[in-house]
């Protein structure tokens, strides 16, 4: 119990890189998955293998490759470190929000397709007919439905994303389980740690469960 | 390519038998998954409430934390466990747990809770008049679970399974972090005697699609088999 109260500040302070990672990781990924869920539905071939590919290839892996390939493999290579992206892959920071933005990138870019796909043609049509152009035909018409069709779906991205910056500490990131793993390995009370760590992970689902239904209520049709 | 010979001198039997490593645990986890997931959707099934509680709690809380966490707890806290229960027999010193045990167990652990939820959702969708229908035609209950609800309800699970088996199989990568000689862990010890973590992380990235592409045409064909009727 001691070790409860004297872990939890530690653990709380290292909750806020958790979170960090988790919102930049979201907000990037969602860019890049409506990106390649609008190559997806696109007409041409080529883009489409590259975005089917894609998605195929990060989601057919486990994140711990996807990271690793990144952080350590990506800067054996000499242009590599000698060009622009060495700012961004020299550090462990982000590269583990790269890792993470193009995990969540290929799964959100499959759920936003299957949300676009489903759209009825009616209103399309209907949206032709009123004479919208194509770009007010995304986002006034296509988006908003494709949001509400995503959003329980996205809602379990979320989780597992939390759940994925996980893997930040294993390239020396102090995250949520960075820490408690630090903590457990120094005084070997694991039930303890768990305990905490895991209901402060547990808070933070329930917290992102709850805010999609909300959204869910705001989003849905008026009846 | 020199890097992948067979034998002494590259790293190719060494990842091969990794590889088998990889679908040994991942096996072992789904194994011990489906026992778990047999008696906790019984729980979560039965219609008493605290019954349910527990049920609920044990998908929440594996569902909820980070698999990582749950290695660690049973990296660290297993050979604990072990040690106090042999401390009350007499014996002081100090006991390690196979890292494969270890591993089996804490996959299997968190593959038992995504499998809990499709079981409990299988059952729930078979239609009430199959389970009626059964007892009418005098069918003992073990009989008609063999042969009527089991059958049906795998054929709608299966899509299911798939997805858990998926998940699992991933997840066996974050074993390494123990020490357990699987794709990852050889690809990060190649890596490191070699210098060449890019073409090792990159080879093992294959090894893993390998396997999914595998065991998806196995289920494709699972699922056709057990859809024969429909």
């Amino acid at each position: 119990m001691d070790l409860m109260i004297e872990s939890l500040p530690r653990l709380l302070n290292a909750t806020k890189l958790t979170i960090e990672l988790t919102l930049l990781s979201l907000f990037f990924g969602i860019f890049v998955g409506v990106f390649f869920a609008i190559l997806r539905t696109g007409k041409n071939k080529f883009f489409y293998y590259i975005a089917y590919y894609y998605s195929y290839i990060f989601r057919g892996t486990p994140l711990l490759v996807q990271i690793f390939i990144i952080y350590f493999g990506l800067g054996q290579v000499e242009w590599i470190r000698e060009s622009f992206l060495w700012i961004v892959l020299k550090e462990p920071y982000s590269c583990a929000i790269l890792a993470f933005t193009l995990n969540t990138g290929a799964y959100s870019s499959e759920i936003f397709r299957s949300a676009f796909e489903t759209i009825n043609k009616g209103v399309l049509e209907a949206a032709k007919g009123l004479g919208l152009n194509k770009v007010h035909t995304f986002f006034k018409i296509k988006l908003p439905i494709a949001i509400r069709q995503s959003l329980p779906a996205y809602g379990n991205e979320m989780i597992l994303m939390l759940k994925g910056t996980s893997l930040a500490s294993t390239v020396t990131l102090l995250d949520l389980t960075g820490v408690a793993k630090y903590i457990i390995s120094t005084t070997f009370r694991p039930v303890e740690v768990f305990i905490v760590a895991g209901g402060i992970y547990l808070i933070m689902t329930f917290i992102i469960h709850n805010f999609i239904k909300y959204l869910e209520k705001r989003f849905s049709y008026p009846q | 390519m020199g890097l992948l010979a067979y034998g002494d001198t590259g790293w190719g039997d060494e990842l091969f038998f990794a590889t088998l490593m990889t679908i040994a645990v991942a096996a072992a986890a789904m194994f011990i998954g489906f026992f778990l997931a047999a008696i906790f959707a019984t729980l979560k099934l039965s219609k008493f409430k605290a019954l349910n509680l527990i049920g609920s709690f044990y998908t929440t809380v594996f569902r909820g934390v980070p698999e990582l966490l749950v290695i660690y707890l049973f990296f660290f806290g297993g050979s604990g466990a072990i040690m106090y229960v042999a401390k009350i027999f007499g014996y002081d010193g100090y006991i390690e747990i196979n890292a494969f045990i270890t591993g089996a167990v804490s996959i299997g652990v968190i593959s038992g809770a995504y499998s809990t939820e499709v079981f409990r959702g299988a059952i729930q969708s078979i239609d009430k008049g199959q389970f009626e229908a059964s007892e009418v035609l005098g069918f003992k209950k073990k009989i008609y679970y063999y042969k009527i609800i089991i059958p049906q309800m795998l054929r709608l699970a299966l899509p299911n399974i798939n997805n858990v088996w998926q998940i699992t199989l991933k997840d066996t990568s974050l074993i390494s972090v123990t020490g357990l000689v699987e794709i990852m862990r050889m690809s990060y010890i190649a890596a490191g005697s070699t210098r060449d973590p890019l073409f090792f992380y990159s080879f093992a990235a294959v090894l893993y699609l390998f396997l999914t592409f595998v065991s998806m045409q196995l289920f494709n064909k699972l699922e056709k088999h057990y859809s024969k009727g429909y």
